[in-house]
């Protein structure tokens, strides 16, 4: 096709493209070019191009620093614990609703299911509060009715921490299922009914038919989630941590957020983010890479 | 124990297992519908489970007759309809012309795309270009930097890929241009992922909280969530410090609490039924297949 042809016949999109790009190109690749501030002596006042150059020193300070250690154990701990406990949550449940016979009590719990995952950490942590509080928690209270005394699950270390991975559990098991239920759907149903005449009792038929038809999805979704093992979310760990455990739930996120934001040393969390982003990085892409590998599925 | 009987025990318990879950899953809210709906007394004698007591609604007339509350409410709405309606046309603009494999540069695009999904500038370099741009403390830094979520954009890239060109083909024989096409083939074909994404949109903007913490410090641009974060975080704090015994604190109700938790809740459980099950096969479409 010549060229004045293909103008004429494809202005449209790229016109249609045009602003896309822009936000591309500005808020996507525009951080990317502040990236730089970590290796200047970042000033607000003399902006990104203003300020010194100071090489590595600052990556040196970080490297020093013990704070960004515990940061980097903590959020390591965090995910490591995290997938161990949420993992296999929505993989049993969806196996579950997926031998459920009436079709009305499986959609009626799907949606009640879900709702967790639309909820804001910011009320997550509400509620968090509400039902776990020392002093007016429901489950303390109803301890106290039964006698026994108040367990402080918010301000104990080891206590603060089951209650942070059971509320990862809450929030993210039901939807967790829709992937699951999705490969379940394409299972042949024959051979159920097969293995059905075969004399297979329902735990058999999970065993031999259910699981390894979810085989792939498992490990992909395996090694994607280990992929993500050192980026964390700030607001989970922000909203559910207080100043009495901030030994666990200080992660890099929020150490970036208060190293950065709080007390203005811009150049400092800058390069831990940056560490994050390049660790977080190798890490994706080694799990892509795997999975690929391992399962001729890609999620990406 | 014969096959039937073993069936049936299983199904049962089966039964009896999810609704357990079910029941873990809504209790939370339970609760919090109770505490806001009780007495101080009842609540802070520790009455209040999962159902009200001394029914009241002390909280809620509080909750509503708050100036600065219903202004925050009426912020967050604006902000995620102007959200979700500017995020929708910015997808669908890149959407569509990507979805073309004829379309000359596309994997080129597609990489400067799924870079940003992997890297980041991080939170630091992305606050010097909100302040450089001087958005601090004005909706747009709420909006703008979220406009288009690559993820989102892959997985309205696949819809668009299933619709047949043929239709549009046909078309485009008539002489309909490209614009005319998207509006009236490709447009009314993609409602089922247009819905989708825009509840994705909708609720991130509706839940977002840490975008809100670093660029708004204005009271009149607080959102929801920013609001709620510190109606909450002020009793945390009192507890701990009680805790230490360091004496009084102004506390706020726990009732008042549960119904500003209430209150910014309820939307999004008022559309999301609604939208479900399309966003079923939206979530399928995106990870299955990028």
């Amino acid at each position: 096709m010549r060229a004045s042809v293909y103008a004429s016949r494809y202005w449209q999109l790229y016109a249609l493209l045009a602003l896309p790009l822009v936000y591309f190109i500005v808020f996507k690749y525009g951080p990317m070019y502040g990236i730089q501030i970590a290796f200047k002596d970042f000033n607000l006042f003399q902006g990104i191009t203003g300020s010194e150059w100071i090489g590595l020193e600052a990556f040196r300070e970080v490297f020093r620093n013990q704070e960004f250690y515990q940061t980097l154990r903590n959020t390591l701990m965090l995910n490591f614990l995290d997938l161990l406990v949420s993992f296999p949550a929505p993989l049993v449940l969806a196996i579950m609703l997926y031998e459920l016979k009436s079709s009305w009590f499986r959609k009626l719990s799907q949606t009640i299911l879900y709702v967790p995952h639309f909820i804001s950490w910011v009320i997550i942590g509400g509620i968090v509060y509400q039902v776990f509080g020392t002093q007016s928690g429901m489950i303390n209270n109803v301890l106290a009715g039964l006698g026994f005394e108040a367990v402080p699950f918010l301000t104990e270390k080891n206590k603060w921490l089951i209650t942070y991975l059971l509320t990862g559990v809450w929030q993210s098991a039901g939807w967790g299922t829709i992937l699951y239920l999705a490969a379940l759907t394409g299972i042949n149903r024959e051979l159920f009914e097969a293995a059905e005449v075969d004399g297979a009792g329902r735990f058999k038929r999970i065993w031999h038919i259910t699981l390894p038809g979810l085989k792939t999805t498992i490990a992909t979704l395996l090694i994607i989630n280990l992929g993500h093992i050192i980026t964390i979310g700030f607001e989970r760990p922000y909203v559910i941590g207080n100043l009495a455990v901030r030994d666990y739930s200080d992660v890099l996120s929020t150490f970036v957020y208060r190293v950065g934001l709080e007390s203005g040393q811009y150049t400092l969390a800058t390069v831990v983010g940056l560490f994050q982003a390049v660790v977080g990085l190798v890490f994706v892409l080694g799990a892509n890479f795997l999975s690929k590998k391992l399962t001729d599925e890609s999620v990406l | 124990m014969s096959e039937r009987t073993a069936n049936r025990i299983f199904d049962t318990s089966n039964v009896v297992l999810i609704a357990a879950a079910v029941l873990l899953c809504a209790a939370p809210f339970l609760h919090i519908i109770a505490i806001s709906l009780s007495s101080s007394r009842a609540i802070m004698s520790g009455e209040v489970t999962l159902y009200p007591i001394e029914l009241t609604f002390e909280a809620y007339k509080r909750v509503f007759t708050d100036p600065s509350m219903l202004q925050s409410l009426g912020f967050t709405v604006m902000l995620t309809v102007v959200t979700t309606a500017l995020c929708m046309i910015a997808t669908v603009a890149a959407a569509y012309p990507l979805s073309k494999s004829k379309l000359k540069g596309r994997k080129f695009l597609m990489v400067v795309v799924m870079i940003t999904m992997f890297f980041s500038g991080g939170m630091i370099p992305e606050y010097i270009l909100i302040r450089n741009l001087e958005l601090l403390n004005t909706m747009w830094a709420l909006v703008l930097p979220g406009l288009i979520s690559p993820f989102y954009l892959i997985i309205m890239i696949s819809f668009l890929k299933g619709i047949p060109e043929s239709l549009e083909e046909a078309a485009e024989i008539d002489g309909s241009s490209h614009f005319n096409a998207l509006f009236r083939i490709v447009l009314p074909l993609s409602m089922p992922v247009i819905a989708t994404l825009s509840l994705f949109y909708a609720v991130g903007r509706w839940n977002g909280f840490q975008d809100t913490l670093m660029y708004i410090t204005k009271p009149e641009l607080y959102p929801l969530q920013l609001k709620l974060y510190q109606i909450i975080n002020i009793s945390q704090s009192s507890e701990l410090l009680r805790m230490e015994g360091a004496g009084m604190y102004q506390v706020l109700p726990e009732g008042l609490k549960a119904a500003s938790v209430i209150f910014a809740t309820v939307p999004i459980l008022l559309v999301y039924p609604w939208l479900q099950r399309y966003f079923v096969n939206g979530v399928m479409i995106g990870a299955v297949k990028g």
